[in-house]
């Protein structure tokens, strides 16, 4: 049968800032069945929305589609005119884009920009159109489906509103729907449900797909055959188990090895070492505080943790948790309200202003976005030799010696010094972050999300790096990540946070094993896992109430509104207390110990 | 092969950018020029009364004719430059440098003296400008100084206000959490951190607000208000040439032009190189 898109030696040109051009799409060629699903998978830069893109006829500001051929069914996408695009696009072709939120209007509401594309298209009168668009809400498990399209895109959930806009790109029955990373900037428990409902969507509708993602773990469940993709060529085509059971490429291995990062070898064994840190009945947040010392928005509410000295300590949580909060109240930029911070048996003052410089120098952060946590017009050395400066007054000779070795550390060649960020790669950017953190020479390092602006094979090896950090000088850290995977790996006792509380802490070693509060086994079975039939199987679907966003709860346990094993009368009234359980697991919650 | 993309269809408008990338620039220069050396390069004595009629037109002679007094047009021009520029960069200058620095603290301090000061200069930019600088000169009368202040004052809250907002942006970003973590100065942070990131939205904010004094110097002017004779700016030369509207004499008209080319070439000056400098950010 004749393949329903077939790309021939597609080439794609850009202009640099610098006036050149060069080719960022070179030679590519791959076709898709009708019916079936592609995945492109590669690191950024590697071209792969480019190549999505242009598969509707368009490229990005700046860049010409300057070779090759682009078919879909009959219509011969390479030379088409602004027109001929135009009737293509969202009537043939569709697009869903990483960021739902970005591509509704805020002003309008969410049913009349759904039925939009059929209505320009002429396609269907208003009517029949909001009647398709109810039953695509029913078929993508969407709660409300009768009324939800009156609501405001603001009105709705993340994961609500990305399947709101599967909805308007399948509303004209296209032949061809493109997903541009459509889960990416979902939380895991989230974006089980969306890609339940994509998968549904897609067999239901015999629809043919693009997906592009750079996540193995999630192109695994949806496509039928992936195309790796690096530096705008293609490494490897192949059917989906094949690619997982046997990558034939060298980088196609390596992309596989990452998605799975293997267990680093921590250098403490067992338990109990001596706290270093340790953080009791700490409640923090922001705005102005109220006479109670509360602040207006609380994020983190009574938290207790330790951490021994030389142990790394792994918090997870969904987005808005308060994960990042913790690491600033421990750093002092976000003054807790509550409680203490004690780092080895000193009280740390709440703010920066009351902490001596000796107590600022051994906590350091570590930022997720080496982006922003660069200042992008100071060059690398001064960068890494400003804490030197200021902390140890070296100066001239001594400290270009000191930050040289700093480099070599993190495994930076010395070149970099007197370069800007902005020359830099990703990884070479968090090196550089890493490297100013540790020029403090700190006892205890903050790592906030420090690999999950990363690509998967570059973050390994910051994961590498990190492991051989705490081996060498015997780091304390606290690894801040909404991935289970990269936490898993890295470190030796897991705090898992909900809402601003800690609901369960264990050992690292007792994740897959063990009974665990709810929210903690929603989050482990949510984590996709590399086969191809783990959405089919996995529990985690049937592990949350389905339906409306979370209501926050005032009295009882945050998480009550999503848990299923969830008691009215007992669990809405008081806050569950952290209790213990085997295997050293603490878990905050009434029915784990009545089961 | 087609390659219908955005670029091939921009080239010629492109093509026009980068014309007006030259002439603009070159215009504001020229002014700049005239404003330290427009008495030397003058062909007449700009006070000297010439042998010529009043409000002559345009000659092979008299270049921009003659004006009121029979003086000619292009020597009373170009010394004005060192009024309507001058004047009106050091009031820019002062009103830039006070609302970056202002802005600047604000940022980095926040909290009590943010707002006692964003309060403050709110309250003064609401006060009609025109009004003002007609209050402060009846005031204090109308000499150079205190016409350079009256406009630095003026323009103060809202560069304050626009550098407020961008240097707050970039407090807002990590390395500056990181150099507040490490107990590093308010100072430190303001001079080191913030202010080498404020770079290409302080000149383009200057340019701006260069116009506008420009435009309230050239308006007060023209009322009496701004430069007293004997000397004389753009604004003054237009008001004193006001007889010779019903002759339709150029000596109306050419200064009113030389304000609108220092300002227009000004603004799109500021565009092409703002341009440049959001494409390099986004690279
Ligand atoms: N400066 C601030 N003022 C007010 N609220 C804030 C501020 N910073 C964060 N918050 C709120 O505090 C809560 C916790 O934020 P935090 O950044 O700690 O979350 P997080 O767990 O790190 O999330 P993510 O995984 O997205 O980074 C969020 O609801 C956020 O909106
Ligand atoms: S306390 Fe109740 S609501 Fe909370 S997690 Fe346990 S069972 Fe669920
Ligand atoms: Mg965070």
């Amino acid at each position: 049968m004749e393949p329903l898109i077939d790309i021939r030696d597609l080439r794609i040109r850009a202009h640099t800032a610098e006036g050149g051009d060069i080719e960022i799409v070179k030679g590519v060629s791959f076709s898709v069945r009708r019916g079936e699903v592609m995945g492109l998978i590669g690191e950024s830069g590697s071209g792969k929305t480019t190549i999505a893109l242009a598969t509707m006829g368009y490229a990005r500001y700046g860049c010409r589609i300057a070779g090759g051929t682009i078919r879909i069914g009959e219509t011969m996408v390479t030379g088409l005119d602004e027109k001929g695009l135009q009737r293509l696009r969202g009537r043939k072709v569709a697009y869903i884009a990483q960021s739902a939120a970005a591509s509704f209007n805020p002003s309008r509401p969410i049913m009349a920009q759904v039925i939009e594309s059929a209505l320009i298209h002429g396609l269907m009168d208003e009517a029949e159109a909001c009647e398709k668009a109810v039953g695509l809400f029913r078929a993508m498990a969407i709660p409300h489906p009768e009324t939800i399209g009156n609501r405001y895109p603001h009105q709705v959930s993340g994961g609500q509103l990305q399947r709101l806009m599967a909805a308007m790109a399948l509303i004209t029955d296209p032949d061809v729907v493109i997903f541009d990373e459509p889960t990416t900037a979902l939380d895991v428990t989230t974006q089980i449900e969306v890609l339940k409902a994509f998968k549904e969507a897609i067999r239901d509708r015999n629809t043919t797909g693009i997906y592009v993602t750079h996540d193995l773990a999630v192109i695994a469940q949806i496509a039928d055959s992936i195309t790796v993709l690096r530096h705008g060529e293609v490494q490897e085509i192949a059917a989906t188990p094949d690619l997982l059971a046997r990558p034939a490429h060298e980088y196609s291995r390596k992309l596989l090895a990452a998605a799975e990062p293997a267990l680093r070898a921590s250098p403490v064994t067992g338990e109990a070492s001596a706290p270093l840190l340790r953080v009791s009945g700490m409640s923090a947040g922001y705005g102005l505080v109220d006479r109670d010392g509360m602040p207006a928005v609380p994020v983190l509410r009574d938290i207790e943790l330790t951490i021994g000295k030389g142990r790394a300590l792994g918090v997870i949580g969904e987005s808005g948790c308060g994960k990042s909060t913790l690491a600033r109240v421990i750093a002092g930029l976000t003054p807790a309200s509550r409680g203490t911070v004690t780092l080895d048996g000193v009280d740390l003052a709440p703010g920066i202003a009351g902490r001596s410089r000796e107590q600022l120098r051994e906590i350091q952060l570590v930022f997720q976005m080496a982006d922003t946590a660069l200042n992008p017009k100071v060059p690398i050395d001064e960068i890494i030799g400003r804490p030197l400066t200021f902390f140890f007054g070296m100066k001239g000779a001594e400290r270009e010696r000191r930050v040289r070795e700093l480099l070599d550390l993190t495994h930076l060649p010395a070149s970099v010094g007197d370069r800007l960020p902005g020359d830099l790669s990703g990884g070479q950017k968090q090196r550089v972050n890493f490297a100013r953190a540790l020029a403090a020479q700190p006892k205890l390092l903050l790592c906030d999300e420090v690999t999950s602006a990363l690509d998967t094979v570059v973050a390994a090896a910051i994961l590498d790096l990190m492991a051989e950090l705490r081996r060498e000088l015997g780091l304390t850290t606290m690894f801040i990540s909404h991935d289970l995977k990269t936490i898993r790996a890295i470190c030796d006792d897991i705090m898992v946070l909900y809402s601003g509380r800690v609901v369960e802490t264990m050992p690292a070693a007792a994740l897959e094993s063990g009974r665990h509060h709810p929210y903690a086994t929603l989050l482990l079975g949510s984590v996709p896992a590399l086969r191809t039939d783990w959405l089919e199987t996995t529990p985690a679907a049937s592990l949350q109430v389905q339906g409306g966003p979370p209501a926050l709860t005032s009295g009882g346990c945050a998480f009550f509104p999503r848990c299923l094993l969830a008691e009215p009368g007992l669990c809405d009234t008081s806050v569950p207390p952290l209790r213990a359980y085997p295997g050293g697991i603490e878990a905050a919650c009434f029915r784990l110990a009545a089961e | 092969m087609s390659s219908t993309t955005l670029p091939v269809a921009r080239r010629p408008l492109a093509l026009l950018f980068s014309i007006g990338r030259l002439v603009m620039p070159a215009i504001v220069l020229f002014w700049l020029a005239m404003a330290f050396f427009g008495h030397w390069v003058a062909p007449y004595d700009p006070a000297g009364i010439q042998d010529a009629d009043l409000f002559e037109g345009i000659s092979r002679k008299f270049w921009l004719g003659t004006d009121y007094f029979g003086r000619d047009m292009l020597s009373r021009i170009l010394a004005g430059a060192r009024y309507t520029v001058g004047i009106s960069l050091m009031a820019t200058s002062l009103a830039v440098t006070a609302g970056v620095l202002l802005g600047l603290a604000a940022s980095a301090i926040g909290g009590f003296f943010d707002t006692a000061v964003s309060r403050f200069l709110d309250a003064l930019i609401s006060i009609p400008s025109k009004m003002f600088g007609l209050v402060l000169v009846a005031a204090f009368g109308a000499s150079i100084p205190v016409l350079v202040l009256t406009l630095a004052v003026i323009y103060l809250p809202g560069c304050y206000r626009i550098n407020r907002s961008v240097a707050v942006n970039v407090a807002a970003l990590d390395f500056v959490a990181v150099a507040r973590a490490r107990g590093e100065s308010t100072f430190y942070i303001m001079i080191r951190e913030i202010l080498p990131n404020m770079v290409g939205p302080v000149l383009a904010d200057f340019g701006l607000r260069f116009i506008y004094v420009v435009l309230l110097l050239s308006s007060l002017s023209f009322l009496g208000l701004g430069v007293q004779p004997p000397e004389a700016d753009w604004g003054s030369l237009v008001r004193e040439n006001m007889p010779g509207l019903p002759y339709g004499a150029p000596a109306v008209i050419m200064p009113a032009i030389a304000i609108a080319s220092l300002t227009i070439a000004v603004n799109l000056t500021i565009d092409s190189a703002f341009g440049r400098h959001a494409r390099e950010g986004v690279r």
